[in-house]
This record gives C-alpha cells, structure tokens and sequence, in this order.
C-alpha cells in the first residue's frame, strides 16, 4: 500500500492546530474552524453508531451549542471552569480514511490529560475528524470524540475535548 | 466500633486535646451523628461508617435497580449493583422480572459482564455452570461427580425480592421489611405526577451518563433536594438559557415548597405550574419549543396533542428525592451507588416517550445533554462543589454540617406532611432521620 503524505501532512498539521488552540484556551479561535452546520459530538457509548440525532450523548453541539459551551467556559461564571487549567493532549496515529475533494476523513488516537485538585486524570479516546477543504485550508465539518471512559465513568469535564 | 468502644479508659488529663477528640468521635455512633438540624463530618469520611452503612442501609431497605423499559422483552437484563454488590436484573420467558446476585454458585465469578442486552442464560465462564433468567442452574459440564454431592435445584444464583411501582424496579434483601408500596407510601403520588412527562406515552429509558466524584454518596443524596445552591453554582447554566427559560429556573423567591413525605423520602417543587403536565394545556407554545411544534404538527399530530407534547418535554417542575439510592429529578433519574467512603458513581438517567414522535425523544435528549452528565452545563459545577465539600469537611477534627435551614419557619401540607420554603434543608433533615433511624437498628437500649 501507499500513503498519500501529502494528504496525511496536511490533516495532521491541522489536528494539530486543533489541539494546540484547546490546550491553551484559545476557544474563539477554535470557534472560527468550524463550518455553520458542523457537529462536535461525543458519544455516550465508545461503540455508538452514527445516528448521534437519535442517541444520548454526552455532548452534540451545533453552532449554537458551540458557542455557549465556550461562553460558559471563558465568562468566569462556572466554577468548574474556574478552577480547569491547562489540558495536554496527545495526538498520534493519524489515518486518513476517505480523501475526496469535497470532504476528508481522518482518525486518530488522542490522550488527553488533566490536573485536577492535584490529581492527574486521562482520557484515551479515538477521535474522528471530516473535514471539508477550502481555498484557506480545512474547515471543520464534523468531530466525533469516542472516549474509552464512555462505557464507564468519566469524571466532569470543564474543558473541550 | 464494638472493639474501640471496649478499650481502657485512660487518664483524660494525660492525654492531648486531639487525641481526646477522636476518643469522643469515636465513642460516637453514627445514628448519635445525626442530630435535628446538622450531622457530623466524620459521616463523609470515616470508612468503618461507610462499611456499616453498606450493611445497615443498603441490605435492608428497597433499592432501585432500573426501569422496566430498560428490559422490556423476554431474555433482557441489565446489571446493576445493591451497595457494593453486583446484581443482575433480567426478564424471563414468561416475562417475570428478576434481581439475582451476580455471582456463580460453583466459586463465585460473576456470570454476566455486560450492561445491558438480550440472552438466553447467563453462563460462567470459569467452568461452564449455565443458569436461566431465573437464575435457575440448569446444565453444568460433567455433572456425574457431582452425583450424591448436590441436586442443581439447590443452587440456583440467589435472587432478591423485587417489586415494581410506575415502571421502577427495586429490590431488597429483607423478605420481612414492607411492601414496596408501603415504602414509598406518601411518594407514590409525586411518582405517578412525574411519569406524565411521556406525554401521553409510556415512560421509557432513552440512555444514560455516567460519572462519578471523589466523595461520599450522601453528599449527592443531599443535593437532589437543595434547591439553594442553584442560582449560585448553575449561574453560568441560567446564562446561557433564554430570558424566558431563565425566568422559569428563577424559582427560590416563588411559590415552592419542599416537603417531607416520610420514609426519608422528599419532594422539592420548584416551578409549581410544572407539577402537573396533563394540565393547563392550552397555554401558548414558549418560542424555545416553537422548532418542536412545527416537527410534531408534520408529523400529522393534531394540535391538542402537539400542545401536550410540548409540555411534557419541559419535564417536571419538581425533584423527588427516593432514600436511599435514586431520584426522579425533573426530566431524569439520578441512581446513585456508593462505591467507597470517598468515591460516588453517579447514572444521570433520560427519559422519553415508548413510541413517542422522534423528534419529542430527540428533544428531550438535547435538554438532558445541555444540563445533566458529565459535560453538561450543570453537573461539572454540582461535582467542583460536592468534591470541595469532601475536601473542606475532612479540615478539623471535630465539626458538623449544617442541615438547618428553615428549620424555623415550617408548616403543614395539603397531604399532611411537614414542609418548608423551597430552599429549605426539610428534605435533607428527612434523609437523615430515616438514616439515623436505620443506622440505630440493632443498638436500642
């Protein structure tokens, strides 16, 4: 087999981008590489098909949502945000799955990492991304997170994975 | 406690003032903790406590294990757990429901790891034992040597005493406690007020979140009847509602109540116009449940209905608190289960219509993710406030938690029952009196 590294750079320098603007807060930002119709979803269950629409998730934000979630998150009324640092999340095992013109389809491994109240909690998961290629890079159409702590217990999250 | 209890009386005068604290906490019982008003810390943190609650509360009383529509054909189960101890809820074939200790007979290993799902037996994996959904033993692999040891009949999974009330499935070890219904008693009315939010449907199960919080289990079944803490702690939450949905939330200067129902059972009505959904139907449809309408009425539903529907997806405007282990909260149930002194694993349960149009079930499934589980605009804050509580009650070695508000200013209800100002402690205060109440047993003088 052959691996398109073209492709496979480009999705990579992207998620990782991704990663940085969340590690560091920079939420606005994150807000700015989404398409209008694009979902961010979490599924209740690592397993869960993809009717998200008919399904409880832990989270399936619409622009909208988006929006609030990062208001919450940066307007100093949440206490939990409050108290949130900096996250560190590892990226690796980046595939691209469908490159079409009008739509890319990658997967990858993430660790995610955080202090809280002095104890360090990780959260594997395996991350999806479709994203949609325009004249200034990729724009994000979809994001599924499908954390392995989803078919147990999570603890709260005050932070985006 | 027993062994603590019996050891030499030292000289106080030769002892620090520390040590002197924690030979009085320790004489202490946990029933004697719980006064009228406040209970003492060490009921948060003390591991022979938790231990003792375990047996004390947990193994004598009805304990939610699930709803009905979470196994509702023949061959499902679910697992779920009484305390620390794993069981298996399951329907057989003449559609009986069962609670069986999840535990093979033969050397103990569970027989059964999934959540939930569909079989025809439940078989341990170890060396082979095959049980029914009744828990019946029905096969094992070279049975001869066990010819003139034991007859199969002998060693089915053991099962619980279940009874069911509106759907919800409990199950206890004690065959001589009352019955369910008599357990519930002043409860089952607000259970029968809060399955009206199928909307005309069968309440139904759509999913679940699950998180858990380093701290104790009573300090979540303390807060599903606090309504103070929620202008506080969910302010962000009221945020990002609109004006209107943030006026409804705005309830601790309104009409509410919390009332005692007995049984360390409470209700807290928050938003009294939400008690009863099947009424006042022909208010004007709220412009957040306008997108809801429009879906239902091109679905064909006539115009009565869609308004019922739409009320209904509100969810109720009341959380009723069930000691000691689950909550009909609003939209949802909160299951609890203590897993250690300092650890708490919490299901946030969602709730829809059996047949229900979609887009009601998909409605409600949106509201639950916005408020409830672990990345809700809610629970992240309760669990920062629940985990500082743990944290801060553990400073000192002698204190108590207050469990005192309103304690001046109660009257009676309609039904008879004490009841307070909807920001009262009144609910808490009834928990702990029934978990005094159980905690004594065994001790009268």
């Amino acid at each position: 087999m052959t691996v398109n590294t073209q492709v496979l750079n480009d999705v990579t320098a992207f998620i990782w981008h991704e990663a940085d603007l969340l590690d560091h807060k920079g939420y606005q930002e994150w807000l700015q590489l989404w398409n209008n119709d694009g979902l961010y979803i979490v599924p209740a269950e690592f397993t869960a098909d993809d009717n998200y629409e008919d399904t409880l998730n832990l989270a399936l934000d619409d622009a909208g949502m988006r929006r609030m979630r990062v208001a919450r998150l940066e307007d100093g009324e949440s206490v939990s945000a409050n108290s949130t640092g900096n996250t560190v999340r590892m990226i690796s095992r980046v595939r691209v799955l469908e490159a079409g013109d009008d739509l890319v389809i990658a997967r990858c491994a993430m660790t995610l990492n955080e202090m809280r109240h002095g104890k360090l909690v990780t959260y594997p998961a395996d991350v999806e991304y479709q994203l949609q290629p325009s004249a200034d890079g990729f724009r994000l159409a979809r994001k599924v997170v499908r954390l392995m702590h989803a078919d147990s217990f999570l603890r709260t999250v005050s932070f985006i994975f | 406690m027993a062994a603590k209890q019996s050891q030499p009386v030292m000289n106080e005068e030769s002892k620090t003032m520390s040590e002197l604290i924690e030979m009085q906490n320790i004489s202490l019982k946990a029933a004697e903790m719980v006064e009228e008003g406040r209970v003492h810390k060490s009921l948060y943190s003390d591991p022979e406590i938790f231990e003792e609650e375990l047996d004390k509360v947990f193994n004598n009383t009805w304990v939610y294990v699930g709803h009905e529509s979470e196994v509702p054909e023949a061959g499902c189960y679910k697992t779920a757990w009484i305390g620390r101890q794993p069981v298996i809820l399951s329907r057989d074939r003449k559609m009986n429901l069962h609670v069986l200790q999840n535990r093979c007979r033969h050397r103990g290993a569970t027989v059964c790891e999934g959540r939930k799902g569909k079989t025809k037996s439940f078989t341990c994996p170890y060396h082979g034992w095959g049980y029914g959904l009744d828990g019946a033993l029905r096969a094992l692999p070279k049975p001869e040597e066990y010819e003139g040891v034991f007859d199969k009949k002998d060693f089915p999974l053991e099962s619980l005493r279940v009874e069911t009330y509106q759907g919800l499935v409990f199950a206890t070890y004690r065959d001589d406690i009352e019955s369910l219904e008599e357990f519930l008693g002043g409860a089952k009315k607000w259970i029968d007020l809060f399955m009206k939010q199928g909307g005309g449907y069968p309440l139904k199960v759509l999913g679940e979140h699950r998180f858990n919080f380093p701290g104790n289990w009573k300090i979540q079944l303390e807060n599903t009847t606090d309504a103070y803490h929620f202008p506080i702690i969910h302010k962000s939450f009221v945020t990002s509602l609109d004006d209107a949905t943030a006026d409804i939330f705005d309830f601790l200067h309104g009409d509410g109540f919390v009332e005692d129902l007995g049984n360390g059972h409470s209700v807290m009505v928050m938003i009294p116009e939400l008690v009863d959904l099947e009424e006042d139907l022909d208010q004007p449809i709220p412009a957040r449940f306008e997108k809801l309408a429009e879906e239902l009425r091109a679905e064909g539903k006539p115009e009565d209905e869609v308004k019922k529907l739409v009320r209904a997806a509100h969810g109720t405007g009341f959380n009723l608190n069930l000691f000691p282990n689950v909550s009909c909260s609003m939209a949802f149930f909160r299951v609890l289960r203590p897993v250690s002194v300092g650890e708490t694993e919490i299901q946030h349960v969602a709730l829809g219509g059996e047949g229900a149009p979609a887009p009601f079930n998909r409605k409600r499934m949106r509201l639950h993710e916005h408020f409830q589980g672990p990345m809700g605009f809610g629970t992240p804050d309760d669990g920062e406030a629940w985990e500082r509580v743990h944290k801060g009650s553990q400073a000192g070695q002698d204190g108590w938690i207050l469990v005192n508000r309103g304690l001046n200013n109660l009257h009676e209800s309609k039904d008879g029952n004490v009841a307070g100002a909807v920001c009262s402690e009144t609910g808490m205060r009834g928990a702990y009196r029934q978990y005094k109440k159980m905690m004594a047993a065994g001790e009268e003088k």
